[in-house]
């Protein structure tokens, strides 16, 4: 490996694990709001699959390799409690119950000292995600959502997106696009919280809730959901940014809010406006 | 001749209103059959309990002796019905062939690891679905067009182009939601001949139109509704005869008036 | 025991439901779920918090302040963020949305500039006795609750019902378009819905900070677990139903506390509003419409 390559690691080995870890957070929102839905829990998501990772490590000492996928498969069984109900309704009942879950697992981790550690979280987590890992599991998810994309069940994607109704009179099931949808995403947030907590060596409660619920939508919004490799890249620039403008650190969190007013209001494709062909 | 759709009782009731009142339709297989009625009279109410997006409050719809009535959307498409809506709801963002491919998202067999992979699967079911697309394009004539963005076609366009879309998911049964309104009368034309065409393939129509000469002209027989209410069903000329449905359309003066008239 | 168990529950339940009311009364007339809704909450706390610490105002002096203020805040908030999306007719989630961002750029924002620790009300800001009879003890604090709580309720129905505003409300919740043609306007009746439920939030911020005893930035965002749970329960919209929601979650946590452990509680809220998803999303009257997809 070249020798500035190493220097550049070695300075910003956090930021880079971050950049990977927060890229596969924006796909897993992706996910969700490919299908027109949105999901608040992807952050609750996230650390389901750290804590999961982080105690299957700790305690019972499984090779990481089969931590992985279990730390994946967690956060789809509260995936599928919270998203059966919720997918046949209105997407407000989706978005208000998956915050919901975010502020309660905060609590029910503060709480649950014996296990979790409670407000000091747990520490000494063993680093085993490579960096060439996460950012291999990112390149897999980026051309997996593209592959998957350009076929029937992007169109059908895209068109639920834009008319849920018409998309049911084209024989789309919807509650089965929406579940399956809710479900991948809990998984690849479940994965990108184990890699983070394998690479931090500390996870603590309160990293999960609201403020990263928010930044993990603001990342899909500034980067738009065009394409799958959209919001990855508004997550590097959320990420990054911070970093290179030392001042705007204390008003990260400001920053971020205010992001999805934006995007909202004013940059609806947000700064990738691309759009993925699905046809030849 | 084998009925194809039947609704019988059926009603929907909103706050305070009763939108279709027990309402028996049946619609024969093979044949061109309209829905009129003044504004307000249930027609497009109607449409959505056929469609599935409404549920009914009572009542009961059968496809080809199947029920159907609590069957999702989705089934329904499955089962062979389609439909165009009263407003245009196209997916504006995608090509006009993206948009007859989504139509056709019942009709594509492969897998999501046939896609994931591009297995021969997925391929092959790509590549004819590509074709039939492009077919049913030069049928309503928007072959030169299939790559632009749909939201971008001319409003006569869009209509053929829904049309298209619907037919995509090879239905049995095509209901149209006033497929002629805003149309010049050349337009209107050129819709009533495709149409014909469309029924030449095997497919029963079912359409709602205020356009009375466009109806009268395309189907075999007409229901008429009037306050959610049927208040006569028959051949055009039947219900062209019938003094309630002149009532229903002119109001009762009018009516006695013709009726006098006729008389003297 | 369980009669004070019961009368602990009903203080808890009655801050739960005027918390929630402020906004369920948003989503019943604009029909927009509004996250900004928990820093009304913290918003009025700390007005409160501020009067009686700069000139020593008093309770009656500092609620009613606290929920002014957090009612202009409201108008404010909704003005810039949802105007022009009600104007395009936007979809229910890109208000939620962007109500999200701000939210969490207003409470970062407040954490800024006065640090997330706790803050208390100054000694004696109200009195700390308490009256006893038969076993059963309240203290001052907890009645002013339950009163204010009461008489809140009261002047919110009396003004949806019986005033010429409320006319306008319900005729704004009912259709929008519709109380346009009739001539109401319906710039000055959004105002005003977001005025009350601003003022609902900041008084519940106020009262709610004052049985704690603490007061900081994001207080409002650990009440909306709360909040959501409960207008869910009592179903989407529906005052009523909040209220009675509010209340029983209230003694379902002092008594799953009681009985099982305080623990146990925390996990409460969630439990009901999950198994009201699955079994009753419409809510306990039946009245919001749990639109099916």
């Amino acid at each position: 490996m070249a020798e500035w390559l190493d220097d550049f690691l070695f300075t910003y080995e956090n930021l880079v694990h971050a950049l990977g870890v927060h890229g596969l957070l924006a796909l897993s929102m992706y996910c969700v709001m490919a299908v027109g839905q949105l999901s608040l829990g992807q952050a609750a998501f996230m650390g389901i699959g750290a804590y999961t990772g982080a105690l299957l490590t700790l305690n019972l000492g499984l090779p990481f390799w089969l931590v992985l996928p279990l730390s994946a498969l967690a956060p789809a069984l509260v995936a599928l409690v919270i998203g059966g109900p919720t997918l046949r309704l209105s997407g407000v009942y989706l978005a208000i119950s998956t915050i919901a879950l975010g502020e309660v697992l905060r609590v029910l981790y503060i709480n649950a000292e014996w296990l979790t550690g409670g407000a000091l979280g747990l520490s000494g987590i063993p680093r085993k995600a490579d960096l060439w890992l996460i950012y291999l599991l990112l390149l897999i998810g980026v051309v997996a959502f593209w592959a998957v994309g350009r076929s029937k069940i992007g169109r059908a994607m895209e068109a639920m997106r834009e008319d849920e109704a018409v998309a049911g009179v084209m024989g789309v099931n919807l509650p089965r696009y929406k579940l399956g949808a809710l479900i991948v995403s809990s998984m690849i947030a479940g994965l990108a919280g184990c890699l983070s907590s394998h690479s931090n060596s500390f996870i603590g409660p309160n990293e999960y809730g609201f403020e990263m619920a928010v930044t993990i939508l603001s990342f899909a919004l500034l980067g738009g959901i065009g394409t799958p490799v959209a919001p990855v890249i508004g997550a590097i620039i959320l990420t990054a940014l911070p970093e290179v403008l030392r001042p705007l650190q204390d008003f990260r969190l400001v920053f971020n809010g205010l992001i999805i007013v934006i995007a909202v209001l004013f940059l609806p494709r947000g700064v990738i406006p691309f759009r993925l062909r699905r046809a030849p | 001749m084998t009925t194809l759709l039947t609704a019988s009782k059926l009603t929907k009731q909103f706050t305070g209103l009763l939108a279709v009142n027990e309402v028996d339709v049946a619609v024969e297989a093979g044949s061109v059959h309209g829905i009129i009625g003044p504004n307000g009279a249930g027609k497009t109410t109607l449409f959505n309990l056929i469609s599935g997006l409404l549920p009914p409050t009572s009542g009961s719809l059968t496809l080809d002796g199947r029920d159907i009535t609590a069957a999702a959307p989705y089934e329904r498409t499955r089962l062979g019905v389609a439909r165009t809506f009263q407003n245009i709801r196209m997916f504006s963002d995608m090509t006009v062939i993206e948009n007859v491919m989504t139509g056709m998202h019942t009709r594509l067999e492969y897998s999501g690891v046939a896609a994931l992979f591009r297995l021969p699967a997925f391929r092959r079911g790509e590549r004819a679905a590509k074709e039939r697309a492009t077919e049913l394009l030069e049928f309503v004539n928007l072959a030169g067009k299939a790559r632009s963005r749909s939201g971008d076609l001319s409003y006569g366009d869009q209509r053929r182009l829904e049309i298209a879309r619907a037919l995509a998911g090879d239905p049995r049964l095509l209901l149209l939601d006033e497929p002629a309104a805003g149309m010049n009368p050349t337009e209107t034309r050129d819709l009533a001949t495709l149409l014909r065409q469309v029924g030449q393939r095997d497919i029963t129509l079912l359409l709602v139109e205020h356009n009375m000469g466009f109806v009268m002209d395309l189907c075999d027989r007409i229901t008429v509704l009037n306050f959610g209410r049927k208040i006569a069903e028959g051949t055009p000329r039947q219900v062209r005869d019938d003094p309630s449905v002149i009532e229903a359309y002119l109001g009762t003066k009018v009516a006695e008036r013709l009726a006098k008239a006729h008389g003297a | 025991m369980l009669s004070q168990q019961l009368v602990n529950g009903l203080v808890l339940g009655s801050t739960y439901a005027l918390f929630a009311l402020g906004f369920t009364l948003i989503f019943g007339v604009l029909r927009v779920i509004n996250l900004t809704y928990g820093f009304y909450f913290s918003i009025g706390a700390f007005v409160a918090l501020t009067a009686a610490r700069s000139f020593g105002a008093n309770i009656w002096v500092a609620l009613p302040l606290g929920a002014i203020a957090a009612g202009l805040v409201a108008v404010v908030a909704d003005w810039i963020l949802l105007t022009r999306l009600r104007r395009a007719k936007a979809g229910e989630l890109s208000s939620l949305m962007v109500t999200l961002g701000a939210v969490l750029a207003l409470y970062s924002l407040m954490a800024v500039f006065i640090g997330t620790d706790i803050q208390r009300f100054p000694f004696g800001f109200v009195d700390n006795s308490a009256i006893e009879f038969s076993g059963i003890r309240i203290s001052l604090v907890q009645m002013l609750i339950i009163g204010t709580t009461l008489v809140l309720v009261a002047l919110l129905f009396v003004l949806l019902q019986r005033t010429k505003l409320g006319l306008m409300i319900r005729a704004l919740a009912e259709n929008e378009d519709a109380a346009r043609l009739m001539g109401i306007n319906v710039g000055l009746t959004v105002a005003a819905v977001s005025f009350l439920s601003g003022m609902l939030g900041g008084a519940a911020g106020v009262l709610i900070g004052l049985n704690f005893n603490a007061i900081q930035p994001f207080m409002g965002e650990h009440m909306m677990l709360r909040g959501f749970a409960v207008i869910i329960i009592g179903g989407l919209g529906d005052i009523r139903g909040a209220l009675i929601a509010g209340v029983l979650l209230g003694v379902l946590e002092v008594l799953t506390a009681g009985y099982i452990s305080s623990n146990a509680k925390e996990a409460v809220a969630f439990t009901i509003l999950v198994l009201t998803l699955w079994f009753r999303p419409v809510g306990l009257f039946g009245r919001a419409q749990a639109k099916r997809a």
